[in-house]
């Protein structure tokens, strides 16, 4: 295949040593144009800021994605110029481009900030890709309490004039995979409503939004496209390792009263990026790293880690969409553990049966093992079968994410599994840690709490 | 080099748990405890891919697809 599956519309001269305007040094990048005195950056900030989107073709855009090595932030860690090359696009079918901030993951708020504080950086990002891929649309997929200010973004940029592709948007529902690509398609086509569909066969790329090949991007993902688009690749490497190159926003929870969103280079050490003194981390007793579909990391590890998605899955974890959660030292972790898988098992879109059976099993075990441990049967080995019997047969990455979450856990808590097994549960309830969405579920019809 | 192979791939979504496809290719398909086929081994051998393509035709909820794969 060759590099380029796109024709470049009109003349176009490919060079890799294109103009591009002088970016700024260092770390915050997509951060530093917010004040923390404004709550949102209008359209005038904005393009005075960073100025207007140069004219970029198709073809010099792929190639500068490809150069930036920039990688999807959604949580799948994909890079980012192979899937835009990967969205076919033919004559009779136009593909879509989906901007995805449904950000499902309870302990992620970077989402929520890009979009309410930082709109423009992400509307220009979807702009780029609708120019790259040749979009006749471009949809932003956004949870309820994020619709207001997305649209008068948007209206701004239309009295403009700006793009060359009308925006639309389309709520996500509150559901923990809301976000995933299948399921945000299934949203937008108004069937199924925010759960993933079975894509091994066949994915949105090839078949997405009203079956046109379709691009869902993270919101994170394209305000960086933004950035690479005015300043090109080699200002984007210049922070972060030649691996992984550029920053990633964190969500970082447990180290101030309130969870607070960062930017950090990536390929620094986890205790740099937090700003630990060494052996300053005695404060938790582990590092929930991607969130619920992340691990767990051991605090000693945590701190020497760099930040790079490779270091993550080497742990048994993965960056995910940048959750950083610190377990306080006196807070039950098996009683977090539990409710989490609680809610996740809630979350499942209850489609596939090893799935719908599997995750009941394993949400009843880790309640067990948190609170009524002696009536634990088969002990955690017991567990880990479980976990063996689940994983990779769900339509989705859902019960896959569980069983890591669980898995790690058990790894990095093994101690306090042993106590609660010996010696029973924790009599002193610190907490709850971790945080968990109001789970609406019907019953009978009736909706309860 | 590029190697063709014949895999075996249940949609696990359409699945129902009939259960038709264990008795038709134990070799590769059995049922888990919740009445779910789990593919042991989605790589079918020669001498199987008859039996694996009765088994995909058979399935009641069209389920079970063999599709070929370049690795």
């Amino acid at each position: 295949m060759s590099p380029v599956t796109r024709r470049p519309r009109g003349r176009e001269v490919r060079t890799s040593h294109r103009h591009f305007a002088t970016g700024p040094v260092g770390v915050p990048r997509l951060l530093a144009g917010l004040d923390p005195a404004i709550t949102s950056v209008g359209l005038d900030q904005h393009l005075e800021r960073w100025g207007r989107l140069p004219a970029l073709g198709s073809a010099s855009i792929l190639d500068e994605l490809d150069r930036s090595g920039l990688r999807g932030h959604g949580g799948a860690w994909f890079p980012v110029g192979t899937k835009w090359r990967s969205v076919k696009s033919s004559v009779t079918k136009r593909p879509v481009v989906v901007a995805n901030g449904a950000e499902g993951e309870p302990a992620s708020g970077k989402d929520r900030l890009l979009l309410d504080g930082l709109p423009h950086l992400v509307l220009d990002g979807a702009t780029v890709a609708a120019i790259a891929l040749g979009a006749s649309r471009v949809i932003v997929h956004v949870p309820a309490a994020r619709i207001p200010k997305i649209r008068r973004a948007i209206d701004e940029r239309r009295r403009f004039g700006l793009d060359s592709v009308d925006m639309e948007i389309v709520e996500a529902p509150d559901r923990f995979w809301a976000g995933q690509e299948s399921a945000a398609v299934n949203t937008i086509n108004n069937r199924n409503l925010g759960r993933p569909s079975f894509t091994d066969i066949r994915t949105v790329r090839e078949w997405g939004v009203g079956g046109r090949p379709t691009l869902v991007q993270n919101v994170e993902s394209l305000a960086h496209v933004a950035l690479i688009a005015r300043f090109g690749s080699d200002w984007f490497r210049q922070v972060g390792t030649p691996e992984s190159p550029g920053t990633a926003l964190l969500t970082v929870t447990g180290l101030w009263p309130e969870p607070r969103i960062v930017e950090a280079p990536l390929g620094l050490p986890l205790q740099q990026v937090l700003g630990l003194s060494p052996g300053g981390a005695g404060f938790s007793q582990g590092l929930l790293l991607g969130g619920y579909g992340g691990g767990w990391v051991p605090m000693a590890d945590a701190m020497v880690m760099p930040l790079t998605e490779e270091a993550a899955r080497e742990h048994g974890s993965s960056i995910g969409p940048g959750v950083v959660a610190l377990l306080p030292s006196q807070v039950c972790s098996l009683s977090e553990v539990s409710r989490v898988v609680t809610y996740l098992e809630s979350q499942a879109a209850g489609q596939c049966g090893p799935c719908i059976n599997g995750l009941a099993g394993l949400a009843h075990s880790m309640e067990t093992l948190a609170f009524h441990p002696s009536s634990l049967r088969g002990g955690t080995s017991r567990i880990l079968a479980h976990c063996d019997l689940i994983e990779g047969r769900g339509a989705c990455r859902h019960p896959d994410g569980v069983t890591r979450f669980v898995r790690s856990a058990l790894r990095v808590f093994s101690d306090h599994v042993a106590s609660h097994l010996h010696r029973g549960p924790c009599r002193s309830q610190v907490g709850p840690f971790l945080p968990i969405p109001t789970v609406r579920r019907i019953v009978q019809g009736r909706q309860i709490r | 080099m590029k190697r063709r192979r014949i895999v075996l791939i249940v949609d696990p979504i359409a699945c129902d748990g009939h259960g038709v496809c264990a008795e038709l290719l134990p070799e590769s398909i059995w049922m888990d405890p919740w009445g779910f086929p789990v593919i042991e081994t989605a790589d079918i051998p020669p001498h199987l891919i008859d039996h694996a393509r009765r088994a995909a035709e058979s399935c009641p909820r069209l389920a079970l697809t063999l599709v070929e794969r370049n690795t």
